[in-house]
Formats: C-alpha cells, structure tokens, sequence
C-alpha cells in the first residue's frame, strides 16, 4: 500500500514538474504576446533544463553552496509529499500522498524551507547581489506570511481542523461550499498574500533582473541552475495547489487540478504584466494594509 | 560683458581679450595669477558654476595651454581663463580647493599630459589608461599609430579606402572621377 | 557637505595620494589586495591573499565531449539555448537591445540575455575593446562555464576598424580570446547579429564550437598576449 503510494506521489511529483515547466513557458509566451512579440517556444525550459545539466565545469564555494538548491528543491517536493493534489473521496487514496492530521502546519513550514537554504547557500555563494536578493526576499516573505498565516487559521478555526485533506473534502459539493464564499475574508486576505508568495512582478524585487542581476541564484551555473529551475517549477505549482486547496474547494480529477493550477497562477501573471515592480519599503507596507486588515477580520469573524 | 573683461585687464593684467559671442569671452593671464582670477571671478563676480577645464598642446612653442571656463547662472556669461605653462618642466599650482570636479579635471590632465598639480587629491591614480608606463599619451609627440602597431598585433593586409573617390568608384564606375583623392592614409 | 567635512575629505585623500605615490612604480595591486598577516579578533594572526583566496587561480583544463549521441544531443540544447551575457564593451552593445523588442525578437530563436557569467554560455564582444575593457572581459570570459562561445561584433575586433591606430584600443580579438563567430560591419545591423546566432547554432550542433578547450590547450599563448597590454596585472591568471 505504501509502495503504491510512494509511487503514485512520484508519478504526481513528475507531472507537476513538467506542469510547471510549461506553466513558467506559458507565462513567457503571454508576456511576449502582450509586448507584441512571438517569444519562446513552448518547449524551451526543457532544453534550459537540459542544457544547464550538461555544463562541463562547475565550481562550487563550500557545503551550504551546494545544499542551496538541494534545500529548495526539498521545500518543493515537502509541500507535493504532504498535500493532497486531487480529493478521491479516499483519505488513503492514491493522490493523498502523506496527507496526514495537522499537515497544515508542516506545509507552511515548508513554504519558507526553500527560502532559508536559499540564504544560507547564497551566503556562501558570496555575492553581494545574492545577500541583498536574499534579505530582501526574507523580509518581503515575512510580510506575506502573517497575513497568509492569519488566513489560514482562520480557516483552520472554521472548519476546527489542521489537515488539509478535511478542509479539502469541507469545501466538496458545488462552488458555494468553497471558501472563496463561506470565509470571504479569509479568501481575500490568501488571494492578495498569494501574488507575494509567487513572486511575480509587482512583488518581484528579490529576483530584480537588471537591478541586483538575478538575485539569490546569481553564483550558481550548471547542475545547480537546472536543480533550481525545477525546484522553481515544482514550487510555482505547488503553490497554487496549495492556494486551491485553501481557498478553491481543491480538485477532484487531473483536469481540474490543471485549470485551477492555472488558472491561479495566471492571477499572479495577470498583475504582474499590469503592474510595474515595488520597492521592499513599498511591498511590505502593502502587505501590511489591505490583506493584514482582511487577515484579522477573518480571525474576528470565526473566533466569536 | 565689458565691465567684467575691463575689472580683469586692469586686476590681472589680461592680455589677448577674445569676445567669441555676445556671452562668451576668453582672456590670458599670466601662471601665477590664473588661479587668483578664477577664484576672484568665483567669490565676487558670481562665476559659480566650473564648466570644464582643458590643456592644448603647442608643441612648437613649448607650451600648454590650460583653460577654465567658467559659467554666471545669473548673467548668462562664460568666462574662459587661459593660462600657458613651461612644457618641459608642466606644474600648474593647484585649484582643487575650489570646485570638488577640479579634482577628476586635474587627474585626467595628470595622466594624458604628465602636467603635475602638487597638492591635488588623487592627481597620481590611473585615471581612463591603467598601468600606463609611456609617454603621456595625448602629447603630440607620442605615436599612437606606431605605439599601436608595436602592440596591437595589427592584421597584415589591412587597406584603406578614401571613402569619397571608393564610393564613386563603387556606385558610378562609368563617369569620370571627380571626387579627389586624399593622401593622408596610406 | 559643510567646509570643515570637506577639508577633512581632502587632507584625508591627500594622505591617501602621497601614500599612493609611495607605493607607485611597477606594483599595481591594490593595498587591501596585498598578501598579508592579519590579526583576528582572537588575537590569532592569519595569512590572507585576498586575490587567490577568493578565486581560484586553478588552470582551465581541456575537458572531452561526452560519447556519441549523449554529446549530440547536448549540443543540440546548447545551440536552442543561448544565454548571452549582458555586457557591451562598445558602440555595438545598442545593436543589441533591439533583438528584445518586437521586430527582431531573439526569444523565438532561444536566445535571451543573462545578467551573470555564471549563467551565461555566449559572450557577444561588440564592438572596440579598450585594454581597460579587455582586462574585464577576459576576467568575465574564464567565469563563465565550459561550453563557452564568443561572438565578434564589427570589424574593430576582426582588424581594429576605424580605431586601428588608437593607443588604447586592440587590433584583433583572437589574439586575446578565441573567437567562434564573427560578425562583420560596421555596426552590423541586428538582422546581422541573428544570422551569426544562426551561424553559431550550425557550429554547435555540428560539434565544432569547442574553443573553450582551445583555450585551455593555447593557454599560455593567450596568457602572454593579454599580459603584454595589460600591465597592470592585479588579478590570478586564472579568475573563477
């Protein structure tokens, strides 16, 4: 049972990976639509990935360089391994993967795991661009978190669960249970936190292409940039299953879970080709406005 | 315009009075008092603002020519002062104290004509050439074309076109030339 | 800043000139540069050698495309993914945002642009190149990761062009850098530049832009042409 399991959860690790390569794609061809452009072909982060594999020298700068990566493709796959991607009706069904009582806790956790070896590896990397990419991703993240976490125990305290799986199967039969409708706060609060949590321009400052290059990954070449790519792929969607769990009643079947995914993940887009990009001063404060007040009414609201 | 040239002819000696435009004029005073006029200019007639400062090179003469332009914001008037120094022996006192900008002016002037200004910030450090270990490079009697075949590698068979006559070759061949032909690059 | 501050500022940077002039002549790495003993906080004393201790002065070293279909359809990635590195040496480096906008579009070719050598695998030198310049490239060129390619811009890095005869700028790129493509004009228009990515794409998949090993294997030719121009020679000879 638990070796069908494990292997139903790699085989969901591997869709959403290519899922997340494509979405990354689709995001560039409709920001090369949008500026008139033809841009990318749709099969282009493959061949980066495959490309940046089969560099011949790497360099490395130490231990914390190398677990980089490593520590944000681990964040990724945590939040794919203990959240369930489609509801079956089955707690120990096959898309469950390691769903278990209070994962909620463990998935948030997990959200900020990339980012923290994210630093320590940048940190070694040595680039002054990578510390101050990491800094200021750091603090942009913790703005994003107290609204989201708000959010989220709110929701927690409605439907009196930490696990996913229950909040999931709350929401099941029609549209009106979601949470989007019968926790409006709670849903407003996560829908604004998640354009920080993507990272998408205008929230965009910690990568800052042409400001600080590249941000945290600018030391890193080769294996190591493919590793990320993925990790970064895995991460995007698994955000954006995380944030249809939460708030859009989850999936029940691969099609839905795509068109929901993307459809979340074209909000972020969506913003981001409007909007031009924050300073930090800016993008923390924001956070700190509208979603933190809509975040704390959610708790009002259900705590009495 | 007239006031101001006639308070420097009679302040500082001025010689060679050049009124270039209505609003631009130049005057020659002597080394030693090139930097007084410029400060006097500064502090009492309003030429706050340093435009730039420039060297000429007369070689045949056995001089360089500096030159501060200065600007009045209030009036409109730029005043040039220019000044000849000895080319064998090039020190120019120092104005650095005046404008901060004089500092990077006067390390440029270090470097492309070896002129030394003792006192000023900085006036020893690599300004656009680094580790620079020939002639000052915008002297004329350094070869830029011989010093760059000495150390470029230059491609053999490389040739140059006058770009008139080459044109007229290329684009009418059948009337006649016209265009002349310039000797100057071989 | 008031008078007092920058009467201060100056004598302090008059003390730095004097010190300066000092250590002047033929040595040209910086003070903080300079091998030395260091007391730690600890009282323990330390030897650094900042210019080796934070790269790695390691000679590059020829390394063997892998076996038969493997490397071919590495190459084949390669050439649909060329990251170029976003550096302008010259007047040619405004023929390059024009392949960004509508019109030229490089994106569809699978060209972008990457603002770190360390992800970066085409270097486009475009246009003259100072010695000034020229110490910064080569130090960018050696960062960048193997399978690395170099695009020559106008005719200044072919024979020098129009600045053949200037004291500061090289004749000829090759001599220096080992050169894939060349791209001649001046300036080669972007319509030019897409059809040296396309010429530099037929060199990849055919398994013939291998010059990062010619670089390896001609190293010391190199090494004594850049010293002969760069004189003021602070950094390792090799930069990682």
């Amino acid at each position: 049972m638990t070796i069908a399991k494990l292997g139903y959860t790699l085989l969901g690790l591997f869709i959403v990976w290519n899922w997340g390569f494509l979405m990354g794609a689709i995001f560039r061809k409709i920001g090369a639509r949008v500026s008139g452009r033809i841009g990318i072909p749709f099969y282009q982060p493959w061949i980066n990935f495959f490309k940046s594999v089969g560099v011949r020298t790497t360099i490395t700068h130490g231990v914390m360089y190398y677990l980089g990566p490593v520590f944000r493709l681990t964040g990724g796959i945590g939040l794919l391994f203990f959240m369930p991607l489609i509801y079956t009706g089955d707690p120990n069904g096959m898309w469950t993967n390691f769903s278990f009582e209070g994962d909620l806790i463990l998935i948030l956790y997990f959200q900020l795991f990339g980012m923290l070896g994210m630093a320590m590896g940048a940190g070694e990397g040595g680039h002054p661009y990578s510390a101050m990419g990491i800094a200021r991703g750091l603090a942009q993240h913790a703005a994003v978190e107290l609204p989201l976490t708000l959010a989220i125990l709110s929701i927690a305290i409605q439907y009196d669960t930490f696990s996913m799986y229950k909040i999931v199967e709350a929401q099941q039969g029609g549209f009106q249970n979601w949470v989007l409708f019968t926790n409006p706060f709670a849903a407003g609060a996560i829908i604004l936190a998640m354009l920080g949590a993507m990272g998408h321009s205008p929230f965009n400052l910690v990568k800052a292409p042409n400001e600080i290059l590249i941000g945290p990954a600018t030391e890193y070449e080769g294996t190591y940039l493919g590793f990320m790519q993925s990790a970064g792929s895995i991460l995007h969607v698994m955000e954006a299953v995380l944030f249809m769990n939460l708030v859009f009643g989850g999936a029940t079947s691969w099609p839905e879970l795509i068109v929901k995914t993307f459809l979340i993940y074209f909000w972020s887009v969506f913003v981001g080709m409007v909007f031009p990009r924050y300073k930090i001063e800016q993008s923390i404060t924001w956070f700190f406005k509208v979603p933190l007040v809509l975040g704390v009414l959610a708790i009002i609201v259900f705590s009495f | 315009m007239n006031e101001i040239l006639d308070k420097i002819k009679q302040k500082y000696n001025a010689e060679d009075v050049t009124v270039q435009r209505e609003r631009l004029a130049f005057v020659t005073v002597a080394k030693d008092l090139a930097i007084d006029a410029v400060t006097w200019l500064r502090d009492y007639e309003g030429f706050s603002h340093f435009v730039m400062m420039s060297c000429v090179d007369w070689m045949e003469e056995g001089k360089f020519q500096l030159l501060y332009l200065l600007h009045n914001p209030d009036t409109k008037i730029d005043i040039g002062v220019k000044t000849y120094i000895d080319r064998e022996n090039p020190v120019m006192e120092s104005a650095h104290h005046l404008w901060k900008q004089i500092w990077t002016y006067q390390r440029e002037l270090h470097e492309a004509f070896g002129i030394d200004f003792p006192g000023s910030p900085r006036v020893d450090e690599n300004f656009v050439l680094e580790g620079w270990d020939d002639i000052p490079h915008m002297r004329r009697e350094f070869n830029t074309k011989e010093y760059s075949e000495k150390t470029y590698f230059p491609r053999p068979g490389r040739k140059t076109y006058d770009p008139a006559t080459y044109m007229q070759e290329k684009l009418y061949p059948n009337q006649p030339v016209t265009a002349k032909r310039k000797d100057n690059d071989k | 800043m008031s008078e007092k501050d920058m009467n201060s500022k100056v004598s302090e940077m008059l003390a730095r000139s004097e010190a300066n002039a000092k250590n002047s002549g033929k040595k040209f790495v910086r003070p903080e540069d300079e091998e030395r003993e260091v007391v730690a906080p600890d009282g323990s004393i330390i030897k650094v050698n900042p210019i080796y201790d934070y790269f790695s002065g390691a000679r590059p070293e020829e390394e063997k495309p892998r076996n038969g279909i493997v490397e071919k359809f590495l190459n084949w990635a390669r050439a649909e993914s060329i990251w170029v590195l976003g550096f302008g040496t010259g007047c040619g480096s405004i023929e390059i945002p024009p392949l960004v906008t509508p019109r030229f579009d490089m994106f569809r070719f699978g060209v972008q642009m990457r603002p770190t050598p360390r992800q970066s695998n085409a270097f486009i030198i475009s246009g003259y190149l100072s010695v000034k310049t020229l110490k910064r490239v080569i130090r960018t060129y050696e960062q960048m990761p193997s399978p690395k390619y170099v695009l020559a811009l106008g005719s200044c890095t072919i024979n020098g062009g129009m600045y053949y005869d200037s004291y500061s700028t090289i004749n000829r790129l090759d001599h220096y850098i080992p050169v894939d493509v060349y791209i001649a004009g001046c300036m080669p228009r972007p319509e030019a530049l897409l059809a040296g990515f396309g010429k530099l794409k037929e060199l990849i998949k055919a398994g013939k832009a291998e010059k990062a090993n010619e670089y390896a294997r001609n190293f010391d030719w190199y090494k004594a042409n850049q010293k002969k121009i760069v004189k003021d020679w602070n950094m390792p000879d090799y930069n990682w």
